[in-house]
């Protein structure tokens, strides 16, 4: 039944069979995807036309390659700058709130820490609107009373990061605060004792041991923005980041433009993934 | 020494206590407040329950409700089903050499996002996708099967885009069971069936618990994979809430449709930490 007891040939069998099925599943959607992106047709589907790089390249009137498709280039260009800055101020934050609930005690702690929790039990697409609610209501407020127009208050650019934000600082603070249950607390009290101050023990040691993980929750909080469709479509504004871009095209106008972008994310996700794989396996 | 640490600390405090009461809290409250605003007559603002009256007399607003609920529970138990043998597998069957590279395989589809694999979907499963094509080539169909636009594709797209969350914290449960015990039980002569019911199960009913609660939170607050590959009768509650708020533009409603949303998923995963003995703070790790 586990790798130290000999068991059934069927059972293995069986067995490897049912993970070579699941693999198969997993995989089937993204080859489909990469394989078309390639398809000298104009039709996102099946059948199989032969091989053609206009989808990435061509600017006729009938294909307008990913390249040259400056709408589609745009919504990369957002989305990549929302990820930036979804990934810096959540780092920021959750690596802020990881400390305190690790290092700190204070009342109402317990509570605290619910809320920062909250995230991942609320569906995105709640926190979407409540966001959008609250913010347009604050909006609104403010130029009522004191004439004052806030642009981040009505969805945009910044409401997207706003709205990315409420969430991404949570993940960081769970990877964060992970590393952190495994800081040796002497270091920090050795510290202490030769008089360094609070905060310079935490700049100059507790900082420096979580490096790699404020690395990895930062990489982790991009993706998620750079991936985010629920929450995001609330708050967007008039420059749509390449998800909601993505689904108005599979909505309204699906060219097979759309299995080429998918084709550079896949290609671009897997070999970072390849990447850190083999780094992590050099370490060890 | 007592000023200077109790300085850090509100320097530690305020950024979370601005991100948590700014994007958490108000947000929130407010949400509620405004489910009970309702445009009278007269064109006022007034405190009423019609949002939430308009939700028990439409049918197909309640009945939509129900059925996203009963269909999140059902695919987050698929889901357990599929991936507790991969899980399993990947743990204790799989030589360790590999076990690593065939779990980094399992969290590609996740950073790729939902909008592109659901997508490859709908082009597998329409009329001429990859698999009629297959089925037609092979002779064993002869006009297309339609599985696009229904509540089976849908389900395909729903479990696939959640599924792969419950399998890492089932690992880390299977992870920390000793191996001796499943050793000990085979020599005193326990089935495999034993053994899975009375060992494995309970064992990593923690694991079970939080993968099970982030699988139901990621499928009732799902929009793309019932919009996108579901047909006209695959409902799903966030399609109301969308609709409210950017088709019809009334808000109002959509903030009491929004606020019931999130009284159903905490209901159910309350239920679900309750009859597992979880705490939501393990849920997190």
């Amino acid at each position: 039944m586990i790798r130290t007891l000999p068991c059934s040939a069927t059972y293995i069998t069986g067995f490897r069979l049912y993970m070579a099925l699941f693999y198969i599943f997993l995989i089937m959607p993204l080859v489909t995807i990469c394989v078309l992106a390639f398809n000298d047709s104009n039709f996102i589907a099946l059948p199989w036309n032969g091989f053609s790089l206009d989808w990435f390249f061509a600017n006729t009137d009938d294909r307008l390659g990913l390249f040259k498709d400056t709408d589609l280039m745009l919504s990369v260009w957002t989305s990549l700058q929302t990820g930036f800055f979804v990934a810096l101020f959540s780092t920021i934050v959750g690596t802020i709130a990881a400390l305190l609930f690790e290092e700190e005690q204070f009342r109402g702690k317990g509570l605290l820490y619910f809320l920062a929790l909250a995230p991942l039990v609320i569906p995105g697409v709640v926190l979407g609107i409540s966001i959008l609610l609250s913010s347009t209501y604050a909006g609104m407020y403010m130029e009522e009373t004191f004439g004052l127009e806030f642009e981040f208050l009505g969805p945009s650019f910044w409401l997207v990061v706003i709205g990315q934000f409420s969430f991404g600082a949570t993940y960081v603070m769970l990877l964060v605060g992970a590393r952190l249950k495994k800081f040796d607390r002497v270091l920090e009290e050795a510290a202490l004792s030769l008089r360094a101050n609070h905060l310079e023990v935490i700049w100059l040691i507790t900082i420096p041991f979580l490096r790699p993980a404020i690395i990895g929750a930062f990489v982790v909080a991009f993706l998620i923005s750079f991936s985010n469709f629920n929450t995001t479509i609330f708050l967007v504004g008039s420059d749509p980041t390449l998800p909601v871009d993505l689904y108005s095209r599979i909505k309204f106008s699906s060219t097979p433009v759309l299995n080429a972008v998918s084709f550079m994310i896949v290609t671009f996700i897997s070999f970072a993934a390849m990447i850190s794989f083999v780094m992590n396996r050099k370490k060890q | 020494m007592k000023k200077k640490r109790s300085s850090t600390f509100y320097l530690l405090m305020v950024p979370v206590l601005l991100w948590l009461i700014l994007l958490i809290v108000i947000p929130h409250l407010d949400m509620f407040f405004r489910s009970f605003r309702f445009e009278n007559d007269n064109g006022l603002m007034v405190f009423s329950l019609n949002n939430y009256l308009s939700f028990f007399e439409d049918q197909i607003y309640w009945l939509t409700f129900v059925q996203t609920a009963l269909y999140s529970i059902g695919v987050t138990f698929l889901a357990f089903v599929v991936t507790f043998p991969v899980a399993f597998f990947l743990t204790k069957v799989v030589a360790k050499k590999y076990s690593s590279f065939m779990v980094l395989l399992l969290l590609i589809p996740i950073w790729i996002g939902e909008l592109v694999t659901i997508y490859g979907w709908m082009i597998l499963l329409s009329d001429n996708g990859v698999i009629n094509n297959f089925l037609m080539q092979i002779g064993l169909i002869d006009s297309p099967i339609v599985m696009l636009y229904t509540n089976f594709s849908m389900t395909i797209g729903l479990l696939y885009m959640s599924m792969l969350f419950m399998i890492i914290p089932m690992m880390s449960a299977l992870e920390s069971l000793d191996d001796s015990l499943i050793e000990a039980a085979s020599d005193l002569g326990a089935t495999k069936w034993t053994i899975f019911r009375q060992i494995i199960i309970p064992y990593t009913t923690p694991g079970i618990a939080s993968g099970g609660i982030i699988v139901f939170m990621l499928v009732i607050g799902d929009y793309v994979a019932p919009n996108i590959l579901g047909g006209k009768s695959s409902l799903w509650f966030t399609e109301q809430i969308y609709n409210k708020f950017l088709a019809t533009f009334n808000w109002n409603e959509g903030a009491a449709f929004g606020f019931l949303l999130l009284m159903l998923s905490s209901a159910i995963i309350w239920l679900a930490l309750r009859l597992t003995g979880q705490k939501l703070e393990r849920v997190g790790s």
